[in-house]
């Protein structure tokens, strides 16, 4: 239990001297993508290996370690999940991509023991190797700030946290900073929540300050519900610390003694790891009461999430702290003085809490050149799709679309065309070709009707339909819906049921137009945020992409060739042996024809389902 | 209904406390032994609590996690986030229901041995199609490796 | 300094309204809504009631606080288009068997959908799909008319704290369900019916029993008697255009006999009764050591209430049987007719349906009306109530006191006992009769009382959350009363499920409880006598019936004993 300042300082240099005396590491990412992709048995094999050729290493922050031997550990989300298994080789900095189990015993004789790079494992692109990680086009565009411990440290060590630096921001704000200063570091930093709205943390925070009610209570929305999104996931799994020091300083800010943390369901390990984070810090007072002697004191709580998307709405999250039904309320009274258990209440998402150490550790007047004049420092985007590069990125705000997609994703995956970004999940729109040299920040977003949301950024080729995918968001939305206000609950389902209908190709004239009357309705009239920005991604695809629309409606035709029920299934007469089996496997009967002469399909008849296309032993059967 | 043993409920109320705000936690501890809500769950906790059954039903039906019906023994999720959605993973779905006998309704075998469900978002989009067994990871998967999961975890019972 | 918002051009001062519609109401502008009621939490979810500030931002009203200087229009082009499609989805989605709907008329959908001129629904409709639940003797559920305003949950948890329904699923699945969806007799339902008064639509209803009335009427192998509820008489008025709370008493009874109703007879008679049975119950109570405090027994929703949450304080209930039920004895007692006797009692209550069907009460009571009902069979029968002469119910049950009419306010039953058990226990005649500080709609009135050096502290509640509150005192030892009322609905009998539907607007507008008590009150101070034990009919009842009060045959016929709800 550390007492003082002087004695969290006197552990973080001999955190600090032990890190920086571990010269060879060999750092296997252990992030979700190269978990499913069989990291940890990578990461067994190698300890296996070592033990059986004698390497002198270890598994862990050794107390009293020597130069000479090497570390093998287990990291967080290096990002570039796309070409997981990661390993990377310190103190050399080179990155092996797409690690295999039988790898291991090449790395470890040549790399760990004899010093030289294998680069067949070596990341190659347009014919070029790239030894090391930081030369990679992938990694070079990119700033990591937030990011910045998740591929280097172990998550599960709180020595590994300090040595880096980690609880120096709490230590200023405790005992450096009154409280006000705080909030007005945080405020002159620029810095805007990352959850969707893009609210100035600073003005929230004072308003928290300025109430004379108390407990208050400090809330991190870890509720990341946005299908293809996993960027909080990244830091409560890979850097719990970094969000827990920001909260317990907002707490400092505000006046709150009480944090609570809100977790996605499906984030099982991050509910471990934070459980474990706090775990470490309250045992070494940095959590709890009489905070290194202070006076101060701060309890964190987490509460797992059930299955709700809505929850990450700030009113329908604290109900479910609460224990009722995520169902948000009306606004006023705002969260920040009638917010969880009716007090005044801090809410702000995982990557914005992130934040907060590096602007007090930095000071905002740095911060602030990060990014645009008025959406300052980084974000975090999940890159997902049909992209080159899928993984985990960090840029500067205002980075454009351009640099992000082909710069940093590598362009479409498998050599498609590209047709569109869908950013911001269900509630987001997309961008097109027309938008390449936008700037990612909340404003120039906005002024095209997106919004920077959490951080997806889902891109989809030519071959992607675009009534599809918007009816894809609209069937989220609508089974997400928490049923309380009437447009959201009803109108999604109509909306639903309208795509549903085109998109089996009985679309009618007049359907566009519904859409529009019914998201325009549900926009201006729905009670939160979800549902206000519900038919978001139908009205923006209605917006880029009218045609396609129009297509399945009138002609009855799928431009992309995705939607099953638009296809015609046909039997070229040329390859067709008549042998009738095809006819034999037709649910309907739709296929006639004489044994061993062509046979047709009634297209009246057919229902789409492809039987008959799987079943046939020459290939004579199509799909257009 | 006499024999239905309570200690799970009763340890999960000493931790959480009797609290309306420990319902989710509590009801999540049942879950988890149980791998379902049974009904007795219900009242107990209406009196122990002093909420509603009503309400405790509300919030059952309002979280997609709690389940009210037995599920299988392997349960097997179908991400169908947007990055998974893009690169097919409903084909995936649909062969695992069909080759189970299954549909969006019916979610469990009649023997309790699987579940199919979809799930909105494992963030593991970079591994697009992924799927989950009994909430380990399987990435980027085909109609065909998901029915051959199905197959070889039939063999071995 | 004043502060003023204008709405829709007008100037309107603010004077402590919660919230935008109360005070565009005060300026005469209805601003639609289905989800608001004054009396429960701000729900927000039907979207109607929105306004637009000078910047073209959409707002509810029914959440946002006025604020000085505020400039708002409650009709524009923009909101006008939105209602109409919020009006569209919610009737594309609602079974829309008008016709045939016990609400026609006052549905506030159907009044809306008027209003706003909708012409057309472009969606399919499968609401009619849904089937009722008719399993309750008090009311009936359709999930098929159904528009998730909440106004139900919200009465039955925050001001009944019955919580038998509850929202659940979510989305377009959502539903307003008991636990596990199972029927609504199951439930911890006590028939209060609140929800059915506050419930917009068709979605719940009282049960409608008038059809076998009709049909005993009919049959002239039956006689058909019909007992007439305190609270009715100043509830169904306003339906046929009198003023709220007019006692229109003497129509009525006329009206009954016009129906073909063999005999009319006021509940007063069984309410004197009850003042008699409890008066000596507690004075019992008080001189013997009984189990104290007493509570009321006269409300059956509350006495289900009881026998399901506080089954620990059955034995501190009056054993009295309610007014309704020891008349209903009285009049089959002494029924000497040779045809077969149907007895009807018009109650403005859905409880007291189901009370009637009690097993201990052996079906004194064949059939319950509400007020809502006779009212309908009233104009089924083609009477112009407005028009008819008065007449008096008839003997040998026809004579009253005031002390019983004041039965159907909040603190009505707490007052006729005390004028006779103080006069009982003091042997004094009571100068002043009227006990005011038990009278008014405040939920919860406490009064002590001197009586012959002897402490008597009352209190009268009403509303089944604060009686809960009452009753965890009660449990926990921490309080000192003697004798409490009780009254499931807010306001009493007055406000019974039964009378006549008052909608939200109403609600807000005008203190339509205080003016039906009001009417009672009027009727009380206007009679001579006012005092249940002075009542003549009641003295020779006991002379030639039931002996002295608390006789073994009084025992016998009027009272009744409780047990806890098996679960």
């Amino acid at each position: 239990m550390l007492k003082s300042r002087e004695e969290l300082q006197v552990l973080r240099s001999s955190c600090a001297t032990r890190l920086n005396t571990e010269n060879k590491r060999v750092i296997v990412c252990a992030g979700a993508g190269c978990v499913s992709k069989g990291a940890l048995k990578i990461y067994d094999k190698f300890a296996e290996i070592m033990k059986g050729k004698g390497v002198n290493f270890s598994l862990e922050l050794q107390k009293d370690p020597h130069g000479d031997s090497v570390r093998l550990k287990q990291s967080g989300c290096h990002g570039f999940c796309e070409v997981g298994p990661l390993v990377r080789i310190e103190p050399q900095g080179w990155l092996y991509v797409k690690v295999k189990v039988e790898d291991c015993e090449e790395i470890v004789e040549k790399t760990v023991i004899g010093g030289e790079c294998v680069e067949r494992l070596a990341y190659t692109q347009d014919g070029i190797v790239y030894k090391e990680q930081k030369e990679i086009p992938f990694y070079k565009k990119q700033t990591r700030l937030i990011l910045d411990n998740c591929d280097k440290i172990d998550a599960t060590s709180i020595e590994e946290y300090i040595a880096t630096g980690g609880y120096t921001a709490l230590e200023k704000a405790l005992f450096d900073m009154k409280s006000e200063d705080i909030i007005n570091e945080i405020s002159e930093s620029g810095l805007r929540g990352r959850g969707g709205g893009g609210f100035p943390a600073g003005r929230k925070w004072s308003q928290v300050a300025r109430q004379n009610n108390f407990p208050k209570y400090v809330v991190c929305n870890g509720d990341e519900g946005d299908p293809g999104a996993f960027m909080d996931r990244s830091v409560m799994e890979d850097d719990p610390h970094r969000m827990i020091e920001g909260m317990i300083i907002a707490g400092i800010a505000c006046g709150a003694n009480d944090g609570y943390i809100y977790v996605r369901a499906e984030y099982p390990k991050a509910v471990a790891r934070l459980n474990l984070a706090i775990k470490q810090a309250t045992e070494l007072g940095l959590l709890g009461d009489n905070i290194l002697g202070t006076g101060y004191s701060f309890k964190m709580h987490i509460n797992r999430g059930a299955g709700a998307f809505v929850c990450g709405e700030g009113s329908a999250l604290t109900a479910s702290i609460e224990g009722k039904r995520g169902m948000p309320r009306t606004k006023p009274p705002r969260t920040v003085e009638h917010g969880l258990f009716d007090k005044p209440t801090v809410l702000n998402n995982v990557e914005t809490y992130a934040n907060v150490s590096t602007i007090i550790n930095n000071g905002s007047e740095w911060y602030k050149k990060i990014g645009t004049e008025t959406s300052t420092g980084t974000k975090t985007f999940a890159l997902t799709g049909n992209i080159q590069n899928a993984g985990l990125i960090e840029v500067p705000m205002g980075t454009t679309l351009r640099e992000v997609i082909f710069d940093i994703g590598g362009g479409v995956r498998d050599g498609g065309e590209f047709k569109a970004v869908q950013i911001g999940g269900p509630s987001g729109g997309c961008l097109t070709e027309e938008h390449f040299d936008l700037p990612l920040d909340f404003d120039s977003l906005s002024k095209v009707g997106a919004i920077i949301g959490s951080g997806g950024l889902v891109v989809m080729d030519k071959k992607t339909c675009m009534v599809e995918v918007a009816r894809f968001f609209m069937d989220f939305t609508q089974k997400e819906s928490c049923g309380k206000c009437v447009p959201c609950r009803e109108g999604t389902k109509r909306m639903l049921e309208i795509l549903n209908r085109i998109v089996d190709g009985k679309g009618e004239d007049g359907d566009i137009e519904l859409l529009k009357e019914l998201g325009e309705t549900i926009s201006k009239t729905a009670l939160c945020g979800l549902g206000k920005t519900a038919a978001g991604p139908v009205l923006s695809t209605i917006k880029y992409f009218e045609d396609e629309y129009r297509a399945h409606i009138y002609d009855k035709k799928c431009p992309a060739g995705a939607c099953q029920k638009l296809k015609t299934i046909t039997i070229d007469p040329e390859l067709c042996k008549g042998c009738s089996k095809c006819a034999r496997n037709c649910p309907v009967s739709a296929i006639k024809g004489e044994i061993k002469k062509p046979f047709t399909i009634d297209q009246k008849l057919c229902i789409k389902c492809g039987a008959c296309l799987s079943n046939c032993p020459f290939k004579a059967i199509k799909e257009v | 209904m006499s024999t239905f043993d309570y200690t799970v409920l009763d340890r999960a109320i000493e931790e959480f406390g009797n609290a309306e705000s420990s319902l989710i936690s509590i009801l999540q501890s049942a879950q988890e032994h149980y791998r379902y809500l049974p009904r007795e769950v219900f009242p107990y906790l209406a009196e122990k609590l002093n909420i509603s059954e009503a309400k405790i039903y509300g919030v059952a039906t309002f979280y997609e996690n709690f389940s009210l019906e037995q599920k299988g023994k392997y349960v097997i999720k179908v991400c169908d986030g947007t990055a998974c959605h893009v690169r097919h993973s409903v084909p995936i779905l649909e062969a695992l229901r069909k080759e189970l006998g299954l549909s969006e309704q019916k979610k469990t075998t009649d023997d309790l041995m699987f579940t199919v469900e979809t799930v909105a978002c494992l963030g593991a989009c970079s591994s697009a199609p992924a799927i989950t067994l009994n909430n380990e990871i399987y990435p980027t998967m085909t109609p065909e490796m998901a029915v051959a999961l199905v197959k070889s975890l039939k063999e071995n019972g | 300094m004043s502060e003023y918002m204008i709405i829709d051009g007008i100037k309107v001062q603010i004077e402590g309204e919660k919230n935008v519609l109360e005070l565009a109401r005060k300026a005469g502008i209805e601003i639609p809504a289905f989800c608001y009621d004054p009396d429960l939490s701000i729900y927000g979810a039907c979207r109607m009631c929105m306004f637009e500030d000078e910047r073209g931002r959409l707002d509810a009203s029914c959440s946002c606080k006025p604020r000085d200087g505020m400039v708002i229009k409650t009709n524009t082009p923009k909101l006008r288009k939105y209602r109409k499609m919020i009006l569209e989805l919610l009737l594309a989605n609602h079974c829309r068997d008008c016709t045939i709907c016990h609400m026609s008329g006052k549905c506030k959908l159907q009044e809306f959908a008027y209003k706003f001129n909708i012409e057309g629904v472009r969606f399919p409709n499968n609401a009619c799909a849904l089937s009722p639940d008719s399993s309750s003797n008090c009311i009936i559920r359709e999930p098929g008319k159904c528009i998730l305003c909440g106004k139900c949950v919200r009465i039955c948890n925050e001001i009944q704290s019955v919580g038998a329904i509850d929202y659940a699923f979510r989305g377009s699945k959502m539903k307003i369900a008991t636990a596990f969806d199972g029927d609504i007799a199951n439930s911890p339902c006590v028939g209060c019916g609140q929800c059915a008064a506050v419930c917009p639509t068709g979605a719940i209803t009282i049960r409608d029993d008038a059809d076998q009335v009709w049909k005993a009427i009919g049959n002239p192998d039956i006689e058909v008697s019909v007992q007439v509820a305190p609270a009715v008489r100043v509830g169904l008025g306003t339906e046929f255009g009198f003023a709220e709370g007019e006692n229109v008493m003497g129509k009525l009874v006329t009206a009954l006999r016009e129906m073909g109703f063999d005999k009319v007879y006021d509940t007063n008679i069984g309410a004197d009764l009850t003042i008699m049975e409890e008066s000596n119950e507690l004075v019992q109570r008080v001189k013997n050591g009984g189990k104290l405090p007493m509570f009321t027994s006269c409300c059956p929703a509350w006495i289900r209430f009881a026998e399901d949450k506080y089954p620990d304080l059955l034995d501190n209930i009056s054993t009295c049987k309610s007014p309704m039920q020891m008349l209903a004895s009285t009049i089959k007692a002494t029924y000497t007719g040779e045809k077969k006797h149907i007895h009807v009692a018009i109650m403005p209550c859905s409880a007291k349906k189901d009370e009637a069907r009690r097993e201990k009460f052996g079906g004194a009571v064949d059939y319950v009306l509400s007020t809502q009902e006779v009212v309908r069979m009233i104009r089924e029968h083609g009477i112009h109530f407005k028009y008819l002469e008065e007449s008096f119910p008839d003997s040998p049950f026809k004579e009253y006191t005031g002390a019983s009419v004041i039965f159907g306010a909040t603190g009505g039953v707490m007052e006729a006992a005390l004028r006779t058990a103080v006069e009982t226990l003091t042997g004094k005649n009571l100068d002043c009769v009227e006990f005011k500080e038990v009278r008014g709609m405040e939920g919860v009135k406490e009064a002590e009382y001197d009586v012959n050096g002897l402490k008597v502290k009352v209190a009268a509640v009403s509303g089944l959350k604060n009686a809960a509150m009452v009753c965890d005192k009660v449990r926990a030892g921490e309080c000192d009363y003697q004798f409490i009322e009780i009254m499931s609905c807010p306001g009493g009998c007055v406000n019974g499920a039964g009378q006549p539907f008052v909608d939200a607007f109403k609600r807000s507008d005008m203190d339509y409880k205080g003016m039906r008590a009001k009417g009672l009150y009027d009727t009380d101070a206007g009679m001579s006598n006012r005092k249940s034990h002075l009542n003549e009919s009641i003295n020779a009842l006991y002379d030639n019936f039931f002996g002295k009060v608390g006789s073994h045959k009084a025992h016998e016929l009027l009272h009744t004993s409780y047990e806890p709800k098996k679960k």
